[in-house]
């Protein structure tokens, strides 16, 4: 007995596919040249100590290869990504001027929304410029600055933070792309949480990308003092073009004495997206850094979010999932350096993969010589949808101290036939049935969210696992 | 056999015929229920009854080779178990499954989408399951939990009885094979069914091999299944006798006929009349009047046993 196959080889993402048109957007020759940079740098009015960063990046971008041990990237196409499109407004603090096919567009993404319902700053960016910030009264009340990266350069006071912080977790020297982006960043949050202030809603930003091979380079970069909470809450959609599209972001966390930082995350990047970002993660004695992390779309991936457990009794988790589907290669991950005495980790991953995705689970535990008294816990939840679906686990531990503890566990299922039957004989259809099983299965990660993200990421997978039945 | 006329038949299966992974589990059943019937069936473990419960919800696990499957005037033989429980047939299940990450009122409101009569706001629903769960004596905390995870015996056979409450469903399959081991779950479904009644007109079709769950029900007809084939039917003076007498007459009965049918199928003529002579006798019996012939019976089947021996001494 056949049953109808109802694979749709390319789901319908229309919702998070559209774009408007690029009149009047500047658009900078293809190709990088310390000329190119040179611009960036002196349109932004940069200081000189950035410029000479940028140039220095550039030049270790062109000498180190591409990273050989992950998925292929060989369809990416440098000198088609147009590395910097500036939008044609300036900066914004209020919505109503705002041009309006922007707003549409920041509309479909909900941005409005998520601002009247948590009442917090927004600051989202298109394309590679911040165009609208809103910075909640209550947050500048306490002190709080909530601002895009290159206006914070212009204010000596936190020009100096930033000089003293910036690109220090994740040096120009780390990677190929580490060095692009060190070279072309542009747009992205600065955040300052002065000492012993405790934000008790999250800050949001939501960016994405528009003109077409348009890279984003962004950088957030977020300092949370001593005694002081933040939870920050990062997420993105793209429209999908035919033309390669990179996507080379760099987070830099520093996490003081007893504070602690939430990071959530939502990627959902179009399926020609080559999303090679970087975040990193520092916590000085008892600081705690929590990433949430959902890893939607794009064609390849790498992502393994860093923690650098340096002060003694810090800790670090992180709650991820990932989802590759058709024609996707999604390696991702999570790092943690336990660097002192009495650091504790927990890693909690779930992977789906579907229609032939590729889904790879990395993770590295390092123990150095001071971590005495450590603890790390990783664990590992594969789904796989089909047979033709792929999903590995690439654990490494690397423990060089005495009395530490470290564990792993690794499981990969399928969806059983007896749940399926469950949920159908009582009035639930195969599609939905499957995706609620799905859904479940990434409920630790959704219900770490704040609800409209959790429905948000409920929906991304709702569409994924559209013409899911074979 | 059965007294019914089609017109008020609700359920009709004809001669059905199911397996899995190439071995038939069920060979002709027939099973006809009225609507508003409370019908039984019961048998020794491994007879087919929880695979007959199976197959009319439509567990795709079982291919039907032949026979057909009416429910409520529509031929559901070839349709997905979704569409059956849309058209009111409801089975609750032996071992519920368990669903990580999904909070049981999701689940539950997930049920009632799409259903005209059935779909309610969200307050409504909020005040109607917890209604519910607390005629069923069950914690409205589980309403919260993740379903089936870390969910007792007796509360999962609660979660299966708040779901037929909820369903409202024209005729329920009550797998309840292994309930009568468990005091607790047989006081849940007790509960459940008596609920059942009185807010609906619906049918049940209660799977057992224990009697006590049918303790203060009218029983309606009573089907006895052995090796994959009804071998008797009769109304509820069936039940006393079953229990206490057990299935063994049965068994040997169903062996008897098996012992025939290959007899048959090997043209072994005097073996199989002899076969079916005893068959005849085992029959003859058991009727409605269970009581006196019991001697007989035992007799019967004690002739029963030794032409099966006789036959398979013959092979």
């Amino acid at each position: 007995m056949t049953k109808n196959r109802t694979e749709v080889a390319d789901i319908d993402r229309s919702l998070y596919d559209f774009s408007y048109g690029e009149e009047g957007f500047e658009r900078l020759d293809a190709g990088l040249t310390p000329d190119i940079v040179t611009e960036i740098s002196q349109r932004k009015n940069e200081p000189q100590w950035m410029l000479d960063m940028r140039l220095k990046s550039l030049e270790i971008y062109h000498r180190m290869p591409n990273p050989t041990w992950g998925p292929g990237i060989d369809g990416l196409d440098m000198d088609n990504i147009v590395t910097y499109v500036k939008p044609n407004t300036e900066q914004k603090n209020d919505w109503d001027s705002v041009p309006d096919d922007i707003k549409d567009t920041f509309e479909r993404l909900g941005i409005p929304e998520a601002e009247r319902s948590y009442l917090a700053g927004v600051g989202a960016q298109y394309d590679s410029e911040l165009v609208y910030h809103n910075m909640q009264d209550t947050a500048a009340k306490m002190g709080i600055v909530y601002s895009g990266i290159e206006e914070a350069l212009q204010e000596p006071e936190w020009e100096a933070i930033i000089r003293e912080k910036f690109m220090t977790l994740i040096p120009p020297t780390d990677h190929k792309f580490a060095a692009l982006h060190g070279a072309v960043w542009s747009g992205g949050s600065f955040v300052y949480v002065p000492k012993g202030v405790k934000l008790d809603f999250p800050l949001q930003s939501y960016f994405r990308l528009n003109a077409k091979g348009a890279g984003q380079f962004e950088h957030t970069l977020i300092v949370v003092e001593d005694d002081a909470d933040l939870h920050f809450i990062e997420g993105c959609s793209a429209p999908k073009y035919n033309v390669a599209n990179l996507h080379a972001g760099a987070v830099e966390l520093f996490v003081g004495k007893r504070a602690h930082l939430r990071y959530s995350t939502i990627e959902n990047w179009s399926k020609n997206m080559y999303n090679l970002n970087t975040k990193r993660a520092r916590c000085e004695e008892e600081g705690e850094i929590e990433w949430i992390s959902g890893s939607f779309g794009s064609h390849v991936g790498y992502l393994y979010p860093m923690s650098v457990l340096a002060g003694r009794k810090s800790r670090s988790s992180f709650t991820g999932i990932t989802f590759a589907g058709t024609g996707q290669n999604l390696d991702t991950g999570c790092k943690v350096v336990l660097g002192a005495r009495d650091t504790s980790a927990t890693v909690e991953t779930k992977s789906i993969s579907k229609g032939g995705g590729i889904s790879t689970f990395r993770s590295s535990i390092v123990a150095t010589p001071a971590a005495e008294g450590s603890t790390a816990s990783v664990s590992c939840q594969s789904l796989m949808l089909d047979d033709i679906s792929r999903s590995d686990t690439i654990p490494a531990m690397d423990i060089r101290a005495k009395d530490v503890n470290i564990g792993h566990e690794a499981t990969i299922g399928r969806i059983g036939d007896d749940k399926i039957f469950y949920l159908m004989s009582r009035g639930i259809s195969e599609e939905e049935a499957r995706t609620m099983i799905v859904n479940g299965f990434a409920n630790p990660v959704s219900k770490e969210l704040p609800l409209e993200y959790a429905v948000e990421m409920n929906n991304l997978i709702k569409l994924e696992m559209e013409g899911a039945i074979g | 056999m059965s007294t019914i006329s089609p017109a008020d038949t609700l359920l009709s299966v004809r001669g059905l015929t199911a397996s899995v992974d190439e071995k038939t589990i069920l060979h002709g059943v027939d099973l006809d229920v009225a609507a508003g019937e409370t019908h039984v069936i019961m048998g020794p473990n491994g007879a087919g009854k929880s695979t007959m419960g199976h197959v009319i919800m439509g567990d795709p696990v079982y291919s039907v080779n032949k026979g057909s499957i009416f429910f409520d005037g529509q031929d559901i033989t070839n349709l997905s178990c979704d569409k059956r429980s849309r058209a009111g047939l409801f089975l609750s299940f032996q071992a519920p499954v368990e669903i990580p990450g999904v909070p049981l009122s999701s689940f539950l409101r997930a049920t009632l989408a799409g259903r005209e009569s059935l779909e309610m706001k969200g307050k409504q629903f909020r005040r109607r399951v917890t209604e519910l769960a607390r005629e069923l004596n069950m914690d409205t905390a589980y309403l919260n939990r993740e379903l089936g995870v870390g969910f007792s015996g007796g509360e999962k056979k609660k979660v299966e009885m708040l779901q037929l409450l909820l369903l409202q469903p024209k005729l329920a399959i009550l797998d309840e094979t292994d309930s009568g081991l468990d005091v607790d779950a047989l006081g849940v479904v007790s509960r459940g069914m008596d609920a059942y009644r009185k807010s609906t007109d619906g049918s049940l079709v209660i799977i057992t091999h224990n009697t006590r769950i049918l303790e203060h029900l009218e029983v309606d007809r009573v089907h006895v299944m052995v090796n994959g084939r009804i071998v008797r039917e009769d109304d509820a003076s069936l039940i006393p006798w079953i229990d206490a007498n057990g299935f063994d007459t049965f068994e040997r009965e169903a062996a008897a006929q098996l012992a025939a049918e290959r007899e048959t199928a090997n043209d072994a003529a005097p073996a199989r009349d002899a076969a079916a002579d005893a068959v005849r006798a085992a029959a003859a019996g058991l009727g409605a009047g269970m009581v006196q012939s019991l001697r007989a019976t035992l007799d019967a089947s004690g002739a029963a046993d030794a032409s099966a021996n006789a036959s398979a001494d013959a092979r």
